[in-house]
């Protein structure tokens, strides 16, 4: 509606002026022609709109009045002055046809670029920035903010253009007429325009209010009708009504304050206008009849025309002015994180085919089942190949997610090629935090982590992920087929080698009772799945990438014994012949492992294979049996 | 559904009622002012008479400031009664839900409840206003002029005549065209975001797999496909203006053309010619409005439906006429109870339930998922109506107690729990308002949620955030345990809800219960079989029936799926829970 922008609250803005300058860079910088035709059109179709309201003037002053004087009148000049201004606005109407048209292409253009750019952006930011930001504030700028840019390139922007050039037009054109009336009209502008701005505050303090209150009665809404079930059981009706209501109504009163007062901007100003036209007509009027200064009972016709075309514009530019305001505002959001500085990677040593010649590891072309760490070393100008088999070990790596809080402490571990290490140890002991450093998802303050004897800083980003498989405890599933999905792994393995994949995870089972089997089309992060089920894809889509380290984290609850024997299944066929780090919850797993590390507030407290540690009696002892310590 | 919705209005009906009424008026002062305009023009200017001009520019202020009282007026009640409308909207539909049964909830699901509270409301509010002020005024204000125009010259307004039937052909036409256009784009759109979202969420999954490019290579190819649609659609709506202008100069050139006849054969004025071409202006813009309207109505009806839906819902479990207000004892009996969430649909979850549980007895339940272990225990306390058979609570059928007193003396801690912001102390009182600090404090111990509480900063006083995110898992647990237990029932039943509970602990809030309320019937859902096996009683169940009854010692004995479980849970299976 054209009261969108009305009496809004502005937003706060650190630098509008620069802000507002990237924007229009941004967008125009790609469109430079294509805007300069639109600003052209805009003028041409202002243009033809005044030579229409001109001719009033002269439809009166030169034809009419003499034909009413004639004898004889001839209506051919008149003709031939009407084909002359349907020529002009046949210009303007083109000429406005032209500029919606370049606009779509500009503003879905621009639109297109913009989410593709936030979208490819999106994707080189480190994990850390998804941690520190809400998923639904990431969300909205995809959503909410591009949609008010849309606005703004589509409508604020020309719209504004158009008013000030009519704006401009008009003054010029009445001061033409009469430069007494123009300060007479002027001076009903400014009342105007105050009287609005003033309304707009009141406005403006209303709506800021019914944000307030409409947050939160939806927080409300959404709290209550979550836990209905828990009102129903707890009977608890009466006074869930009871707060609602008194919510309901303090929202009612603010929206009705924000509205009304919006509301009523446009009858004031309308009106306003209405009030300045008489105060024109009787000055002009005066002025007419006294023929001062040569002005004309036509030349008044023509003035008090402008003076009604003139409101329209005015409200116009107050209200695009709120619109892109609120424009700005997204913009922020946009380029803050455009802005945002994507992942680091100076690693250089690459993962590659390998092949065995003379007893010598080589790079191949094709692929042969073996890989190996292409290390080039500058200071002697070699390169090096070493076979990629899955040692990882912790130099006294410290880390924190910033560098005040520290919340692993001198961790010192050896993965030998194969072994399962477990870790075990309350929530927040920092089991998760070690198993994101191996992949780099963060990057460790102190210390050192080395892969296959090379530290990881070195190792190319991609190719270090590459060679480690991650089941994490909360899946995520995109929406495609199960086909796809696994495939997420080896984005070019055949129909076989998912299946394949797919049995090793034991999820071939479930995945044939699908109403259409692999071809099933999974929706919302796979909710028409189970708990199990979708775990028992994510280990199929580990297996198909075929990593020589993996990373599981172990479900806790929620799925039922016998789905949960399934899934173990999954997950130990998945290990056999991996190093695997597993954050474990189950007796067995963490029984079968080679090393078990006990963790407690970001150290490892207690390290060794079960029996070791069920020896020692202490914290390990304690979580096995569930009791307490031996020697406490 | 409009019948329903409008039920809504309530004492908002004057303002209601006011609005059009305001905003007639103001469509005809807006009308009279080029009828006054042109006397100042004709009579005043070009008959050269002062005081013609004064009187008339009098009129006209008058004219213009009963406009603006007018509007002022229009926008006022129009704003209240749009408010007030979504107000009442709201509150009906909160209300009603209040008298949902679980079946009602289960039908609209939580996030389609919230929908409809928020969103919908918002859109229907905004149609309600845009009616009340728009749909009233745009056509009177386009007839009004109409009338004036013939009123100045039939043969010249019959000009606008044609105009408005060409323009609402084309409104029409454009208006078909693009929304099934839009449509499809607004499809495709919210599918482009869910993409994103995808992406926001699972962005640990892409970079584990290195799949950066090959999303960001989906996402440009989904979002070019996006582009050319919009293009497509939009271009549409560029024949709107070009359209509405040519059919504007279009009459401004005729009226110019066959009034300069008219006004040299002495059969029109001067200034009638100008009112004319202003009324131009109101016809063509109230079209434009009118199917603005028309437009918005369509876009709301989807909600108004959808609020209707709530507001039409009636409860499927009522109080019975002549409730039994007492809770005897907590024995429990099922006389082959068949049930089914579905009336129509033949599909038992239970069937032929027959089970008889004496009160303070210690029951476990035990089975896989989807063998209706939540099914049985929900029809106790009467969440769901049995389909066939009854089930009875200290010897009355449930469905014969008043509902509030069977629910008080059946507890239930269910599956999802959910914990309300507000303090420790506020949500522990929703079992019982009155209890005391130390009742509250009392029935934690019980749960074992004593010895966190009092670790926190606030203590029993410390606030819980919405939803219950600031406390872990096993926490949460507990204290809806806790809460549950402030209820002093005389049934408790927990689904499942020492899941997240360290064993030790588990095995510790199992020994209270039995030590300090030994009166109580307990009925425990569980998955670990630790949890159920030295109770009195375990029922397990396969299938929507109950398989086996009877001690651990008989079920080992004579139940094979018991011993199944109990096998793969012990060889190596159980649990190395973390204790929080």
């Amino acid at each position: 509606m054209a009261q969108a922008g009305r009496g809004r609250p502005r937003p706060k803005i650190d630098q509008p002026g620069k802000l507002l300058k990237r924007l229009l860079i941004y967008v125009f910088r790609h469109y430079g022609i294509q805007m300069g035709i639109v600003f052209l059109c805009i003028g041409l179709s202002i243009f033809a709109n005044t030579q229409g309201t001109l001719f009033t003037r002269t439809l009166i002053d030169r034809y009419i009045d003499p034909l009413k004087n004639a004898q004889q009148p001839d209506f051919v000049p008149l003709a031939h002055a009407i084909f002359r201004v349907a020529a002009i606005y046949l210009i303007g109407i083109v000429a406005q046809f032209a500029q919606a048209r370049i606009m779509v292409y500009v503003t879905q253009g621009t639109m297109k670029r913009m989410r593709g750019e936030l979208f490819e952006h999106m994707q080189r930011l480190p994990v850390r920035y998804f941690d520190t930001h809400a998923h639904g504030d990431i969300m909205s700028i995809y959503t909410n903010d591009i949609d008010t840019m849309r606005q703004m390139v589509s409508q604020s922007i020309p719209q504004l253009v158009n008013s000030v050039v009519t704006i401009v037009t008009i003054i010029s054109m009445m001061l033409v007429l009469s430069v007494r009336l123009t300060l007479v009209s002027l001076g009903m502008v400014v009342v105007m325009v105050a009287v609005s701005a003033l309304v707009s505050r009141y406005s403006a303090s209303g709506f800021v209010a019914q944000q307030k209150n409409l947050g939160a009665l939806n927080g409300y809404i959404e709290e209550t009708m979550t836990g209905q079930k828990v009102v129903k059981v707890f009977c608890h009706e009466k006074q869930a009504i009871g707060e609602f209501d008194r919510l309901n109504e303090e929202l009612y009163r603010s929206a009705f304050k924000a509205s009304a007062f919006g509301n009523m901007i446009g009858p004031i100003s309308m009106q306003l206008g209405n009030i300045s036209y008489v105060v024109c007509a009787l000055v002009g009027g005066l002025l007419a009849i006294n023929q001062s200064a040569g002005f004309t009972v036509g030349a008044l016709a023509s003035f008090l025309t402008f003076n009604r075309n003139f409101n329209m514009p005015i409200n116009q530019v107050t209200m695009q002015f709120n619109m892109i305001f609120m424009a700005l505002a997204g913009a922020q959001r946009i380029f803050a994180l455009l802005d945002e500085k994507a992942e680091e990677d100076e690693g250089y040593v690459m993962l590659v085919h390998a092949k065995e010649e003379n007893g010598e590891l080589t790079e191949s072309e094709t692929r042969t089942g073996r890989w190996a760490w292409k290390h080039y070393h500058k200071d002697s100008d070699t390169t090096t190949y070493v076979p990629l088999e899955g040692d990882v070990t912790f130099h006294g790596v410290d880390f924190g997610y910033t560098d005040e809080k520290i919340v692993l402490h001198d961790i010192v571990l050896h993965a030998k090629p194969g072994q399962k290490i477990a870790l075990v140890g309350s929530t927040g002991a920092g089991k998760t935090t070690i198993t994101n450093l191996i992949n780099r998802f963060y990057t460790i303050q102190d210390g050192k982590i080395r892969y296959d004897n090379i530290n990881v800083n070195k190792i190319r980003q991609q190719d270090l992920r590459r060679s480690l498989g991650m089941v994490l405890q909360d899946t995520h599933l995109f929406t495609g087929t199960v086909m796809e999905n696994i495939r997420y792994g080896k984005l070019d393995a055949t129909d076989e080698e998912v299946i394949a994949a797919a049995r090793l995870a034991n999820a071939d089972g479930f995945i044939r009772r699908l109403p259409q089997g692999y071809d099933t089309m999974l929706k919302g992060d796979g909710a028409n799945l189970s708990q199990g089920q979708r775990q028992l894809l994510a280990i199929a889509r580990a297996a198909i990438a075929d990593p020589p380290v993996l990373i599981l984290d172990e479900a806790t609850s929620s799925i039922d014994t016998r789905t949960e024997k399934i899934v173990q299944e999954g997950m130990d066929h998945l290990m056999k012949g991996r190093t695997t780090f597993v954050i474990a919850h189950r007796l067995s797993t963490v029984r079968n492992s080679d090393q078990i590390l006990v963790m407690e507030q970001g150290r490892i407290i207690e390290r060794g294979t079960h029996e070791e540690l069920i020896a020692l009696g202490k914290k390990y002892y304690q979580l096995y049996t569930g009791g307490t310590a031996k020697s406490a | 559904m409009l019948k329903t919705l409008l039920a809504q209005v309530k004492e908002y009906k004057t303002p209601s009622f006011l609005t059009p009424v305001c905003m007639i008026g103001e469509v005809i002062c807006e009308m009279l002012i080029p009828r006054l305009m042109a006397v100042i023009v004709d009579d005043g200017i070009y008959g050269g008479d002062m005081q013609v001009i004064l009187r008339t520019g009098g009129w006209m202020i008058v004219v213009a400031v009963a406009g603006l009282l007018c509007g002022v007026g229009g926008g006022f009640f129009g704003a209240k009664a749009a408010a007030g409308f979504a107000k009442n909207l709201r509150k009906a539909m909160f209300d009603n839900i209040q008298t949902f049964s679980f079946a009602n909830i289960d039908h609209f699901s939580t996030s389609g409840l919230v929908t409809r509270l928020t969103t919908d409301v918002t859109n229907v509010q905004n149609a309600y206003q845009m009616i009340l002020r728009m749909a009233m005024r745009a056509p009177s204000s386009m007839i009004v002029a109409m009338v004036m125009s013939f009123m100045i010259s039939p043969r010249l307004a019959s000009i606008y005549l044609v105009a408005v039937i060409f323009l609402a052909l084309v409104a029409v036409f454009l208006i078909r065209r693009v929304t099934v256009y839009f449509k499809q784009v607004f499809e495709r759109y919210d599918d482009l975001n869910e993409s994103v979202q995808e992406n926001v969420r699972g962005i640990r999954v892409v970079k584990a797999y290195v799949r950066e490019d090959y999303e960001i290579s989906r996402f440009s190819k989904a979002a070019e496909n996006i582009y050319h649609m919009f293009v497509k659609a939009e271009m549409n709506m560029t024949l709107v203006g070009p359209v509405m202008s040519v059919t504007v100069y279009s009459c401004i050139l005729l009226i110019s053309w066959f009034g300069a006849h008219l006004i040299v054969s002495d059969e029109l004025l001067v200034g009638d010619m100008m009112s004319l071409l202003t009324y131009c202006m109101s016809i063509l813009m109230s079209l434009m409005m009118v199917s603005m309207v028309f437009v918005m109505i369509t876009m709301s009806q989807a909600s108004g439906r959808r609020i209707a839906e709530v507001l039409e819902e009636k409860t499927l479990l009522t109080n019975p006429k002549l409730p039994v207000t007492k809770v005897e004892d907590g024995s429990i009996r099922f006389e082959h109870v068949d049930f089914s969430y579905r009336e129509d649909s033949g599909e038992l979850v239970l069937s032929d339930i027959h089970l008889e549980i004496k009160s303070g007895e210690s029951i476990g339940i035990i089975g896989a998922t989807g063998s209706a272990k939540s099914s049985l225990v929900n029809l106790i306390s009467r969440l769901y109506d049995v389909t066939a058979g009854r089930v009875c609570v200290g010897g009355v059928d449930v469905r014969l107690y008043d509902l509030e007193v069977l629910r008080n003396a059946v507890s239930v801690v269910l599956q999802n729990n959910v914990l309300f912001s507000g303090t420790i102390l506020d949500n522990l009182r929703w079992g019982d308002a009155d209890a005391t600090e130390e009742e509250c404090a009392h029935a934690a111990r019980l749960a074992c949620a004593d010895e966190f509480i009092t670790q926190m900063p606030d203590g029993y006083h410390t606030h819980i955030e919405q939803g219950g995110t600031n406390v872990s898992g096993g926490q949460k647990q507990r204290l809806c345990i806790a809460r549950a237990l402030l209820k002093k029932p005389k049934i408790l039943i927990l689904d499942d809800s020492t899941s997240a509970v360290d064993t030790a602990t588990d095995a510790r809030i199992r020994k209270a219960f039995a030590e300090e309320i030994p009166d109580t019937t307990k009925l425990i859902i569980a998955q670990r079989i630790a949890s159920v096996k030295d109770l009195d009683r375990i029922i397990v169940m396969e299938n929507g029936r109950v398989d086996g009854f009877g001690t651990h010692e008989e079920l080992m004995d004579n139940n094979a799926i018991y011993r199944e479980v109990f096998e793969s849970q012990t060889a190596g299976g159980g649990d190395f829970d973390e204790g929080d």
